[in-house]
């Protein structure tokens, strides 16, 4: 690389005073490549999540006993706290892929990218922000 | 009308498994979203890990349509999954042994997952342990 400065064509012109340093504002990847590293890390943990899933209820075969024994570590607080985030990867997971469905059979609506991917953010928000409160609230009481 | 149609996301295969597993995804994924989210809802929202017990999944499993409902999940989910671990190994796994060793790890893992998933929804039955259980305490 023979230059580096950041691209800033995105972000509006940079005002005097604040060249340099003072104008970087950090790396902000563009929405495609976001949504497509995010779907994939929800993706690939989901997966990770499903394989333990189907040994636990492999267990239930073996009778009540050997089962419920299992349950302490679903019940443990640090695995609570990776339900919801379960929770959260799955959601986010759902609604980016509909977006990418769109994109696919929808032939205008890469005109719409950004605006999708915040659609994305507003349906996530609306689905795990109730979610999260019950399982918290369920979790605490 | 005549501007090139920019290319967003991933373009479609032509033909072939890479087309089938293209449409897979997609017709797999818009009935997860159905599946998965009304077993999170019921699982983990009105029910919690709390409730959640042994005797919960032997009376869920009373019914053939929770059964059926769990089998289409566990069979669509696994493939959704690993052929999207096979997409990421892909792109990332770039020397021929390596994909060959970690095909076949993704492979194997839908084989042994499908029939281990498969034996737990189907065969379960509770009224052994039930029996059992009555019969020791009488």
């Amino acid at each position: 690389m023979t230059t580096g400065t950041v691209p800033t064509q995105e972000r509006g012109p940079v005002t005097a005073g604040t060249r340099g340093i003072a104008a970087y504002r950090g790396y902000r990847p563009p929405v495609g490549m976001l949504s497509w590293a995010l779907h994939r890390i929800t993706g690939l943990g989901v997966l990770l999540f499903l394989l333990l899933h189907i040994v636990d209820i492999f267990l239930v075969g073996y009778g009540p006993e050997t089962f419920n024994e299992l349950l302490f570590l679903y019940r443990h607080p640090v695995f609570r706290i990776g339900e919801i985030i379960l929770v959260a990867g799955l959601y986010y997971h759902a609604a980016n892929g509909v977006r990418i469905i769109l994109i696919d059979f929808w032939d205008k609506a890469y005109q719409f990218e950004r605006q999708l991917f915040y659609g994305v953010i507003a349906v996530f928000l609306a689905g795990f922000i109730p979610t999260a409160f019950l399982m918290i609230r369920a979790m605490v009481r | 009308m005549s501007a090139p149609r920019l290319r967003v996301g991933r373009e479609r295969p032509a033909g072939g498994f890479e087309l089938y597993s293209w449409y897979f995804f997609r017709i797999s994924g818009l009935l997860l979203i159905f599946l998965a989210i009304t077993h999170v809802v019921i699982m983990h929202v009105i029910n919690t890990v709390d409730e959640i017990d042994w005797q919960f999944v032997a009376d869920r499993w009373g019914s053939p349509f929770w059964r059926a409902f769990d089998w289409l999940m566990l069979f669509l989910a696994l493939l959704h999954g690993l052929n999207g671990a096979r997409l990421a190994v892909d792109d990332y796994v770039r020397s021929r042994g390596w994909r060959i060793f970690a095909h076949s790890i993704l492979w194997s893992a839908a084989v042994i997952f499908l029939i281990i998933g498969s034996i737990a929804v189907l065969t379960f039955n509770p009224d052994a342990f039930q029996a059992a259980a009555t019969a020791a305490g009488s």
